[in-house]
């Protein structure tokens, strides 16, 4: 069916009505009775031992109810904060997890780690007491810089030369003779910036404790409430899965920075059942800046051997990640199998090695945020192709081309661990080229340059992994959690629909986009159809929302509960009917007899279903609730083509994006408003990524940019009018033929703008953030 | 924030009286940079004196000069008045919501090293007229965040001459939008000045300039000349060496708005 709201319908967001008016609820918004407020007491040293905490005059203080360190929570048996991939070095031997207590213990490796909390009647009393905590440290010099971490002094006592894991993927061998016989090499030493995640929303949660039960409840600002409550209950010892519940109620962005399990909630809801009071915390901007995951931060070395036509032969890539001062819950993977996966693009590059060394620094721990890996990857990928183009006296288009993957070498295997269902990456790049006048490109290059102005073109064709992920292959990998997604379709007496999802929106728009999906399916209207997520006492399992995912698999799952009611439905039709299943038709919300006049609606079999007069009880149970759970056969693999050109101000350096244009392949389309704003989103963050944002800490480990003072982050009028356009292959192994759109924006953009940029200024490469003093220096020659 | 005693005064008296009393006060008008930092807990005063009940806003022109009082917002100044160049300067600070709150009184007592408005004082030979009687613009700004205002004195208004032409260019801080270098070429009376802000600790004239454009007011009058920046400010946005740099191109730019 195809309706004004239904699959491929540009519905506008059912959510924005509470969001734009101020009519949501956050974390924050939740109050109880009771309640109690923490402030944690947050480290200004960037490494120091502990000699001694003194809590005795916070204690003191009116309204302070308690003050309590690492130790106190460490003596309740909360257990550390675990990592949730386990990653192998070359030699076999597990990644090394440093112990990480929520709340430091003895010493303290990144400022902003949490030493102690104080909990009190009132916020100023928190504040106070907080301020009154004392203690003794003994500074010890921070490890800081990412190119000398490893091997500099040690951080942990359990890891040698700060080295988390030194992995690798690929065949060395083959690259290596791949280049040996290789007609050129471009090679290029580029650093990803480190980013922070500035969601508007600050991280909160809150905590409560049910003495009588001995249930336990936070709210908290979570990507992933299930998964949030397995690490709470399983390794830090909380409490038991079924007496804990977890609700991520309206959150406001993420990033993938609220996917982790940090120390804050814990704390908090350890402390809610240690006094049997609510207890509220909410970050303040500046402990956002200090403690939240960050992202990005690689230090590579990228060779690309290619022929002299332009084949490409080999590829070789050495990567220093940094991982902070600790392992967050999913950091190994992101410079690992979110990104080594990736290094063969959208090319037919035959030989492939890479190797990853992750490091540990005294900064705030660095995780998964928007792409996670594969931006990372695109940026030495693309990077590398347009500087071989240049290289070889090549059109950027026409490199592309010749390298590209076929239509008809689908399924093709990389020699980087994944298989391409399909994609069709000339048909993007043909668009994209189309949509910003390429072939005009060298007009607007003479005009630009007539206004005194330098004016460059860059393209970047990007492929991501999305879909996260078929468990065997994720588990085999190292993954601690399978990766499959739930859902339940409960269609209510009168034939409206509560859909329960183990996903979370948190922006984006999936109570709109599977409201669509399932009032489509059952042919009902769309405001009949609910979608319930971000509670445990709710849905009945789910894995979040990260990786672009959500559709494809939560999405999938939604799908799969659906067509078992419609099933059931159909028995129930069929014998209300006097017919059989096979001769009864269903067809926007009404089931009917073939060949007959004969109907029934779907809120009159639901009704059936739960006042069963006339139904087949001896064959069917009453009721209308279907689950499911989903898990993808393959990861999908979203691709586009993204071309920037940008003028630069030769006098000041500052460059500005004149014109940007995206085609990705999503495959199908649930709602293209919906993914034209994730596409806008992330094509900001990309952007910021190349121009603006950059998370800086000085040498001795103090973070800089601990500010919008000095954190630029991405504003609209920073930002073109992007043009954005998709081209469509199916994915061919999930019921909605869906790949993923959320992070595309913010993988391939970057690139893009570099190479614009380098190609304006004519420079092999130019630093990132590239800010104006960044470029004029470039431009100077230095 | 920390606890404090909050006052607003409906005149100029009490209010220097009620700072009088105080063990530390601190006058509030538009409280967009005080807030902030009470917040942050970066300050502790005992006191916050909110002017904001004073009789002090408003715009009045006389026949060669326009005085703008303490408490006008930047909003109203942005509005238009007859300093084409100084509604343009106003329009370009901070965002709608801080210039719908700021005050230019709040601005020129702060004297933010990137505040925009020390530019057009210093450029226009402005005078600041204070309840400790009135500062010439060449006295006022004396180094970071210190001016030549006395303790407890209240600015109330900012005398602007006319000039025949002036123009302002700023260069903006990409995070926080303040000036990392903002330049104001003006022409009063026959007197050429230049004031710059963001680059030092505290707006001045950069009199190389003021003198090749008195000879000769024209783009070129400024090629090569030289901009000492061994004193300038140097942060992660930009280097003194580049603020130097700015300083030249900017000017350059104001004059070529006005020639
Ligand atoms: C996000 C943001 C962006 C900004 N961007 C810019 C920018 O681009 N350019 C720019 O120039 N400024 C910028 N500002 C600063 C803003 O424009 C205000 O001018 C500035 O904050 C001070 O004005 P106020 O009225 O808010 O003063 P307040 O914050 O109330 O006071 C500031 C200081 O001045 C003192 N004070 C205030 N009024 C008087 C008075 N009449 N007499 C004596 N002392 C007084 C106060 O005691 C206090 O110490 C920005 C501010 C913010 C928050």
């Amino acid at each position: 069916m195809t309706s004004e709201t239904g699959i491929g319908a540009s519905v506008k967001r059912k959510e924005d009505a509470r969001f734009i008016t101020g009519a949501g609820h956050y974390t924050d918004d939740i109050n109880q009775p009771g309640q109690l407020y923490a402030v944690f007491v947050r480290s200004m040293y960037p490494r120091a031992e502990i000699r001694s905490i003194d809590v005795s005059s916070a204690l003191a203080m009116e309204g302070v109810m308690a003050a309590y360190t690492g130790a106190d929570l460490a003596a309740d048996g909360i257990g550390d904060l675990p990592c949730g991939w386990m990653v192998k070095s070359k030699d076999g031997s597990d990644m090394i997890q440093p112990p990480h207590p929520p709340v430091a213990v003895s010493v303290v490796n990144y400022v902003g780690e949490p030493y102690a909390m104080v909990v009190a009647e009132t916020l100023q009393a928190a504040r106070d007491g907080a301020e009154a905590v004392t203690a003794d440290f003994n500074e010890i010099p921070a490890v800081v810089d990412l190119a000398s971490a490893h091997g500099a002094d040690q951080i942990h006592e359990a890891v040698p030369g700060n080295q988390c894991y030194d992995w690798e993927l690929g065949d060395r061998e083959a690259t290596d003779a791949a280049f040996a016989s290789a007609d050129h090499v471009t090679s290029l030493d580029i650093v990803n910036n480190r980013l922070i995640p500035n969601a508007m929303e600050p991280r909160a949660a809150v905590g409560m404790y049910e003495a009588a039960t001995g249930n336990y409840t936070l709210y908290t600002t979570s990507q992933n409430p299930h998964l949030a409550r397995l690490v709470l209950a399983a390794f830090v010892n909380v409490a038991a899965e079924s007496k804990l519940r977890v609700i991520a109620p309206d959150v406001g962005g993420g990033f993938g920075s609220k996917i982790f399990v940090y120390a804050e909630e814990t704390a908090v809801i350890w402390a809610a059942g240690k006094l049997a009071r609510a207890i509220k915390w909410r970050a303040d901007r500046s402990e956002s800046f200090l403690a939240d995951a960050h992202g990005r931060d690689h230090r590579t070395r990228a060779e690309l051997a290619l022929n002299a036509d332009g084949t490409f032969v080999g590829l070789r890539v050495k990567t220093v990640a940094n991982m902070g001062a600790y392992l967050s819950l999913f950091a190994s993977s992101v410079p690992t199998y979110l990104y080594g996966t990736l290094l063969a693009g959208q090319y037919r590059t035959p030989a492939i090695y890479v190797e990853v060394q992750s490091v540990f620094t005294n900064t705030a721990p660095v995780d998964a945020y928007r792409g996670a890996g594969r931006p990372e990857a695109t940026y030495v990928v693309e990077r590398l192709v347009e500087t071989a183009a240049r290289e070889l006296g090549k059109d950027p288009a026409d490199i592309r081309r010749l390298n590209f993957i076929q239509p008809e070498d689908f399924p093709y295997e990389t020699p980087v661990a994944l298989t391409y269902d399909t994609g069709d990456y000339d048909a993007s790049l043909k668009k994209a080229i189309e949509l910003i006048g390429y072939d005009d490109f060298a007009e607007r290059k003479a005009s630009s340059e007539a206004n005194g102005k330098k004016r460059g073109i860059g393209f970047s064709c990007y492929i991501e992994a999305c879909g996260l992920a078929p468990s065997q292959v994720a588990i085999s990998l190292g993954a601690g959690v399978g990766l499959f997604e739930s859902a339940e379709v409960r269609v209510d007496v009168t034939g409206s629909v509560s859909v329960m999802t183990g996903c979370h929106s948190h922006g984006q728009g999936h109570e709109t986009t599977f409201a669509q999906i399932v009032s489509d399916k059952l042919g009902i209207p769309f405001e009949n159809v609910d979608v319930v997520h971000g509670d445990t006492g709710r849905s009945d399992y789910g894995l979040g929302t990260y990786g672009s995912r959500s559709l494809v698999v939560g999405g999938s799952a939604i799908v799969k509960a659906t067509d078992k009611v419609i099933a059931k439905s159909r028995k129930i039709a069929a014998h209300m009917l006097e017919s059989t299943e096979e001769n009864v038709d269903f067809e926007e919300g009404t089931f009917s007899v073939t060949d007959s006049n004969q109907s029934i609606t779907f809120p009159e079999v639901a009704f059936s279903a739960y006042v069963p007069g006339n139904y087949p009880l001896d064959e069917l149970e009453p009721g209308l609730s279907e689950k499911a759970f989903y898990d993808p056969e393959n990861f999908t693999y979203p691709a586009g083509a993204h071309i920037c050109e940008v003028e630069v101000d030769p006098e000041t350096g500052k460059v500005e994006i004149v014109n940007f244009v995206a085609v990705d392949d999503f495959g199908e389309i649930i709602n293209p408003m919906i993914v034209a704003g994730q596409v806008h989103g992330g094509l900001a963050q990309g952007i910021g990524q190349a121009l603006l944002e950059h998370g800086i800490y000085d040498e001795s480990g103090q973070l800089v940019t601990g500010s919008y003072m000095d954190y630029t982050m991405p504003r609209a009028d920073d930002m073109p009018n992007f043009v954005v356009d998709t081209t469509v292959t199916p994915c061919t192994h999930n019921p909605l033929g869906a790949k993923g759109c959320g992070e595309a924006g913010a993988i391939g953009s970057t690139a893009a703008v570099m190479n614009a940029l380098t190609d304006a200024l004519g420079v092999v490469d130019v630093p990132m953030p590239a800010t104006p003093e960044t470029v004029w220096r470039a431009m100077e020659g230095e | 924030m920390y606890r404090f005693n909050y006052h607003k005064p409906d005149d100029m008296a009490a209010a220097q009286q009620m700072m009088a009393d105080a063990e530390d006060g601190v006058y509030l008008s538009g409280g967009m940079t005080l807030i902030p930092t009470l917040k942050a807990r970066l300050a502790s005063p005992t006191d916050v004196i909110d002017l904001s009940g004073l009789a002090l806003s408003g715009i009045e022109l006389a026949d060669d000069s326009l005085t703008i009082g303490a408490l006008t917002l930047h909003s109203e100044v942005a509005a238009g008045n007859e300093i084409l160049s100084l509604s343009n300067l106003a329009l370009a600070i901070g965002d709608a919501q801080v210039r719908n709150r700021g005050t230019i009184g709040g601005s020129i007592a702060n004297s933010d090293p990137g505040a925009d408005y020390p530019a057009a004082v210093v450029a226009l030979g402005a005078t600041i007229n204070t309840t400790a009687g009135a500062i010439d613009a060449d006295d006022y700004f004396q180094g970071l965040f210190e001016t030549a205002l006395k303790p407890g004195a209240i600015v109330t208004s900012v005398t602007f001459p006319l000039p025949g032409r002036a123009a302002y260019e700023k260069f903006p801080n990409p995070a926080s939008r303040y000036a990392v270098v903002g330049v104001m070429v003006a022409e009063t009376n026959g007197d050429v000045r230049v004031g710059v802000t963001g680059a030092g600790p505290c707006a001045y004239r950069q009199r190389n300039f003021e003198q090749a454009l008195a000879d000769n007011f024209s783009v070129a009058a400024l090629d090569g000349l030289e901009v000492d920046y061994t004193e300038f400010n140097s942060d992660i946005h930009a280097s003194a060496e580049y603020r130097g740099h700015l300083v030249g191109v900017m000017a350059r730019r104001a004059v070529a708005q006005i020639i």
